[in-house]
């Protein structure tokens, strides 16, 4: 049987990890893309570090950063009543850390991808940097960022470490599909397991083909 | 030639997802508890009870009494805790992360188990497991981690008295919990588990398994000691309260749990 309940939580929280990860990614992408400066390959490196880094080692950091006893986590506490562990909040900000990669390298390819001389001569016919993005980057970059988008999206649902250290397997709160796996195989219910895992292979498979499917597609267009 | 798309139109598209996050952070009357793997399918058929008697519902996460101790003590949102010991409760009383001092709600037993496949004979001083390790034979015994699971802790008790805790140790599988451990034992990964009774009782492990209980003088009790939290609210309190009633603990004795 599928667990829908931890299988909308994913989808919730997937969604919502995007929703921050779009503009962060458009962001960084074009600056990386465009812009020389001091300490680029730095910031480059730091912001593709989560595809290298262990998530449990990720997890112990905000573990720490956030537990409620000490430093910031207790600040929040205090102020908000209530810190970034063992809630889906928490969960939003692992998952917004850990896909930065994911989203911003297609988006960074996709911005570096547009010809400068187009935006060059949008800029000369007299539109504003606005006009630009909005007119010009975006609809050619898009490709690009929707599968920055749908990798991210992919990833955050099958994100295992770091919600079991973060999240603490709370039913409906931070009980993902790929915890529920895990729970499920505990639990002695291989049926389950099977069809929820079954049905991640099949949805992972889906995501990878239309991206390669999409970046086909992208090059040709501009051949 | 370049074709000018016009863009993705994003707002709508945010728009739902805000509604999403909206939908997230509304608040449920439902509490969550904590609760040691191994009183999980014991629970499981309380909560159905308790549903049934008072149309109300609890939401549970399973661990090792150990981690969820380190999730409480980090701040997370449970309002009731059973622990497979005694130790941990006492704890986080004496940490003030409690709401009393906490209560002896069974008395837990460990077995030795193999899986209904294999020939090993299964003895109180697990000599034919002592035997195979020498010959060869058997490669593999699942006990949960003794770093955060009681039932752990038993187990390299009960080794350590038998002498078998050098002779075992290369051959041990560490489950996370005391389910996973009995996971790995049910399902032949590894050839023996000393896993918990209450386990042992469930329907899949019986059908799939022969176990003997191991005896008591082996190990120090195992006090399965639950506490409320101090942001307990009303339904996390009836429930505590339900699992000290008569109904609650026929359950916990067709789990094979015994009572101080």
């Amino acid at each position: 049987m599928m667990d829908w309940q931890a299988l909308a939580l994913s989808v919730k929280l997937s969604l919502v990890t995007l929703l921050f990860l779009l503009p962060i990614g458009i962001f960084f992408g074009r600056w990386l893309a465009y812009r020389q400066f001091w300490g680029k390959s730095l910031l480059q490196s730091i912001l593709a570090l989560p595809l290298v880094l262990p998530p449990t080692v990720l997890g112990y950091y905000l573990l720490v950063i956030f537990s409620p006893n000490q430093g910031l986590g207790l600040w929040l506490v205090n102020t908000f009543g209530t810190t970034l562990v063992f809630n889906f909040e928490g969960l939003v900000l692992a998952s917004i850390i850990f896909n930065l990669p994911f989203a911003i390298q297609p988006m960074q390819r996709a911005f570096a991808s547009i010809p400068r001389e187009i935006r060059e001569a949008a800029a000369c016919c007299g539109m504003s940097p606005k006009q630009v993005l909005w007119r010009i980057e975006l609809p050619l970059a898009w490709p690009g960022i929707l599968s920055a988008m749908v990798m991210s999206f992919a990833h955050t649902l099958g994100e295992f470490g770091i919600v079991l250290m973060i999240g603490g397997n709370i039913p409906n709160e931070t009980q993902t599909i790929a915890i529920s796996i895990y729970d499920k195989v505990q639990a002695f219910d291989d049926h389950s397991a099977s069809v929820m895992a079954f049905s991640l292979l099949l949805f992972s498979m889906l995501t990878i083909s239309f991206t390669y499917w999409l970046s086909d597609r992208f090059e040709r267009s501009h051949v | 030639m370049i074709r000018l798309i016009s863009p993705v139109p994003f707002y709508p598209y945010l728009l739902s997802v805000l509604f999403l996050f909206t939908q997230v952070s509304i608040a449920s009357d439902i509490p969550n508890i904590a609760a040691a793997s191994s009183v999980k399918f014991a629970l499981q058929d309380i909560i159905k009870a308790f549903k049934q008697d008072t149309g109300l519902s609890v939401r549970v996460s399973y661990s090792s009494s150990g981690n969820l101790t380190r999730q409480i003590q980090q701040g997370a949102p449970f309002e009731l805790f059973l622990s497979a010991n005694k130790l941990y409760v006492d704890q986080l009383y004496q940490q003030n992360k409690t709401n009393g001092k906490g209560f002896i709600y069974a008395l837990g037993r460990l077995v030795l188990l193999t899986p209904k496949h294999s020939t090993l004979v299964l003895d109180d001083h697990l000599s034919a497991v002592r035997e195979s390790i020498q010959t060869g034979q058997l490669q593999r015994i699942a006990i949960a981690n003794p770093i955060h699971a009681p039932y752990g802790v038993a187990a390299k008790e009960v080794l350590l008295h038998l002498g078998l805790w050098k002779l075992t140790k290369p051959h041990l599988v560490l489950g996370e919990n005391i389910a996973q451990a009995a996971q790995f034992a049910s399902s032949g990964a590894a050839q023996v588990g000393l896993i918990s009774y209450s386990l042992a009782n469930t329907p899949f492990i019986q059908k799939n398994t022969r176990f003997i209980l191991l005896p008591l003088s082996l190990h120090h009790p195992l006090e399965q000691s639950m506490v409320l939290l101090n942001n307990a609210g009303h339904t996390s309190k009836l429930f505590f309260n339900y699992l000290q009633q008569n109904k609650a603990r026929t359950i916990l004795s067709q789990y094979g749990y015994s009572f101080p």
